[in-house]
């Protein structure tokens, strides 16, 4: 077992951090790829990682899979269920980060739903997740009244966990997520749950500067948002912008590895373009 | 032993596991229930639909000719199959369409199991004119297709989820689902004491009207109260309803009946106490049927409303207080208790509560004469006929 190392890594901003305060500075945003971990097995995962940040990525969200995707659509809730099919699990997740950082120290956030991380142990999650190089996590089930044990055990070892932002939320409910996030602030663009759409609400820059008054973290927009056009529209007011099914349905309907990664490539670096447009 | 404290929690279970999207919804549900449950006005439109409407007070009926045939102690039914639509289901769903008409949702939703939450929702939303979509696995749908019928007929729209396993928990899946998509003019009428923060509490408090009745019949009948309470449990509501009224009756056992399928040594059977550990699903920390890496199992069980890999909260903590035991009752025993209530009694149970009575069959020939079971006889079993059929090889 890696040994943590507590003092140090509290006080070091993290890879999160620093990529932000970097990206601020230059006037620029993050592209932040959503993929399942594991479909459509974990070693090709491992190369679409790779492709993603030589693509333009600047962020890495990795799902682990669930069996109950319950803030999922369908293409989210398909790609997990081929993922546990061929044997994903949060350990199997873990491991994966753990080889992507012989190569590459591009931040990687895991996002999830509680019961799998409250299965395999809070602590040993964090410690694991520590050791693997994970920077970031986010678990969709789990609103700050719930999420003391978990904050308690990534502070523990540096890892920020991130929390959600919505069209629903108050200035309570943004005063209550921004006293306990870290890392960045995820703002879901709609009411609803992931999915490719194919029209952007209208509303995403003032949900932004609403969060914004509540918050000093960097805000990224993600749930819905598939075209370069789209994330250039969402970088205008937004730090970064998340998407997730429309890279996943790539990943879906093609065949052969070669032409996934290619595929997948192709279509990030013009999101990249769509990013730096704004 | 009072629950839930303010955040929801019955000892480590219970709580608000949902996306940041639904946190202001439960907390403006919760608000407008604190507010109406003591409203004068409220209580009464209540009371009257429940009385004029459902039928209650549902009969306390003491069963002498299964209680002689058992040989032991007397057996009493609370007769919730005597309900308008056939089961207990109803008590809450008007309880919470009263509640959404007062918070102006125009729009109900529902996730159904066995289809009896599903026609007590489309009901209810029938008598006030909502608009009603109800989530039900389309395993489901083909094993319960009268009640699909029905929902239908009252103007609801049926949709079949073929995620998963295709049953109950998928079905709430997909309506949890549809409220993250619809929060703003949506009121999901959750069917029972599961889901997030204030559901359990908010659905049990709905459902003691069973036990409230029940403490003052077997009073007023016997001058005594029960030994031992009976009720099976799929997520919990009715045997919550019956229990809770008795917490603090210190003589009243209580025992909750799972769906022990084909026994609990395999994976064949919904039994979350008697089988599982404790996780998070659906929006509260509970006893689940999950794998050693927190992925939910598939159930069985040869009831559709018992199908469901986890259980209410505050089951899962009157279990580890001891206050409830849970038991098991496998599909063959709840058949031969559908055959032994039909043939003594005249009275066609529903499968779920089919294992209450099983459990009484073990039970009340150990016990004494003078003591005294209440079985929640939860529902009728018109919807069952076609299942039931099949399994005693009859033709219809
Ligand atoms: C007749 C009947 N009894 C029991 C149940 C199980 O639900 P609960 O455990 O919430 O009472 C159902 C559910 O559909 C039912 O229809």
């Amino acid at each position: 077992m890696a040994k943590v190392e507590k003092s140090t890594n509290t006080k070091k901003p993290g890879r999160l951090t620093t990529l932000f305060n970097r990206l601020k500075s230059r006037k620029r945003h993050a592209l932040i790829p959503f993929i399942s971990a594991g479909d459509p097995d974990m070693a090709t995962t491992k190369e679409l990682i790779y492709t993603l940040e030589k693509s333009g990525a600047d962020i890495i969200e990795l799902g682990i899979p669930f069996s109950d995707p319950m803030a999922d659509g369908p293409t989210i809730q398909a790609s997990y269920e081929r993922a546990l099919k061929k044997g994903a699990t949060p350990g199997g997740v873990l491991k994966l980060v753990r080889n992507v950082r012989r190569h590459s120290e591009i931040p990687i956030v895991l996002f999830g739903y509680y019961n799998p991380i409250l299965a395999y142990g809070l602590e040993r999650f964090a410690k694991n997740a520590h050791a693997s190089g994970v920077d970031g996590v986010l678990v969709v089930d789990l609103p700050p009244e719930e999420a003391a044990d978990l904050k308690a055990a990534l502070n523990a070892v540096g890892i920020d966990l991130i929390f959600l932002l919505t069209p629903t939320s108050d200035s309570s409910r943004m005063d209550r997520v921004a006293r306990v996030g870290s890392g960045f602030i995820y703002f879901v663009s709609l009411t609803g749950v992931t999915g490719a759409r194919v029209k952007l609400s209208n509303k995403i820059p003032s949900y932004v500067t609403k969060a914004r008054r509540h918050t000093g973290l960097p805000v990224g927009v993600g749930f819905g948002i598939s075209t370069p056009a789209q994330a250039a529209e969402v970088c205008k007011t937004a730090d970064g912008v998340v998407v997730g099914s429309a890279i996943i349905n790539i990943i879906a309907n093609t065949r052969g590895k070669k032409r996934v990664l290619s595929e997948v490539g192709k279509f990030v670096s013009k999101l990249k373009e769509g990013v730096d447009r704004a | 032993m009072r629950g839930p404290d303010k955040n929801g929690h019955f000892g480590i279970y219970g709580g608000r596991y949902i996306s940041e999207t639904l946190m202001p919804a439960v907390i403006e549900l919760e608000k407008a229930y604190k507010k109406w449950k003591v409203d004068k006005e409220f209580k009464e439109e209540l009371k009257f639909y429940l009385q004029e409407y459902t039928g209650r007070p549902t009969p306390l009926y003491y069963a002498e000719r299964l209680t002689k045939k058992l040989g032991g102690a007397k057996i009493y039914l609370k007769r919730e199959d005597l309900c308008h639509t056939g089961a207990h289901k109803i008590n809450n769903t008007i309880g919470q369409i009263l509640l959404a008409r007062r918070m102006g949702k125009k729009r109900i939703i529902a996730e159904t199991g066995a289809g009896q939450h599903g026609v007590a929702t489309a009901t209810v939303a029938a008598m006030f004119g909502l608009e009603c979509e109800v989530f039900m696995g389309s395993e489901d749908i083909e094993r319960q297709k009268p009640n699909v019928f029905r929902m239908k007929l009252l103007g609801a729209k049926v949709t079949p989820v073929t995620s998963g396993s295709r049953t109950l928990k998928d079905a709430m899946n997909e309506a949890l689902r549809d409220w993250v998509t619809n929060v703003y003019n949506t009121f999901y009428i959750i069917g029972t004491v599961a889901g997030p923060h204030p559901y359990p509490m908010l659905v049990r408090d709905f459902q003691s009207v069973i036990g409230k009745e029940a403490r003052a019949q077997i009073q007023k009948q016997t001058g005594q109260l029960p030994d031992l309470l009976i009720a099976c449990v799929g997520g919990g509501s009715n045997a919550i309803g019956l229990f809770h009224p008795f917490l603090n009756d210190d003589t009243v056992k209580m025992v909750g009946v799972e769906a022990g399928g084909h026994g609990l040594k395999g994976h064949f059977h919904a039994a979350s106490i008697s089988g599982g550990t404790p996780g998070v699903l659906h929006g509260n920390k509970t006893y689940l049927l999950q794998d050693r890496l927190g992925q939910i199992k598939e159930t069985h069980s040869i009831s559709a409303g018992l199908d469901y890999p986890g259980v209410g909260p505050e089951h899962a903590w009157l279990h580890d207080t001891g206050r409830v035991k849970y038991k098991a009752i496998t599909d063959k025993e709840a058949l031969a208790g559908f055959k032994t209530l039909t043939l003594t009694e005249g009275i066609i149970p529903a499968l779920e509560s089919s294992h209450a009575i099983a459990y009484a069959v073990k039970c009340a020939p150990k016990m004494k004469k003078s003591e005294i079971i209440i079985i929640n006889l939860s529902g009728r079993g018109d919807k069952d006929l076609e299942t039931v059929s099949k399994e005693f090889k009859f033709k219809l």
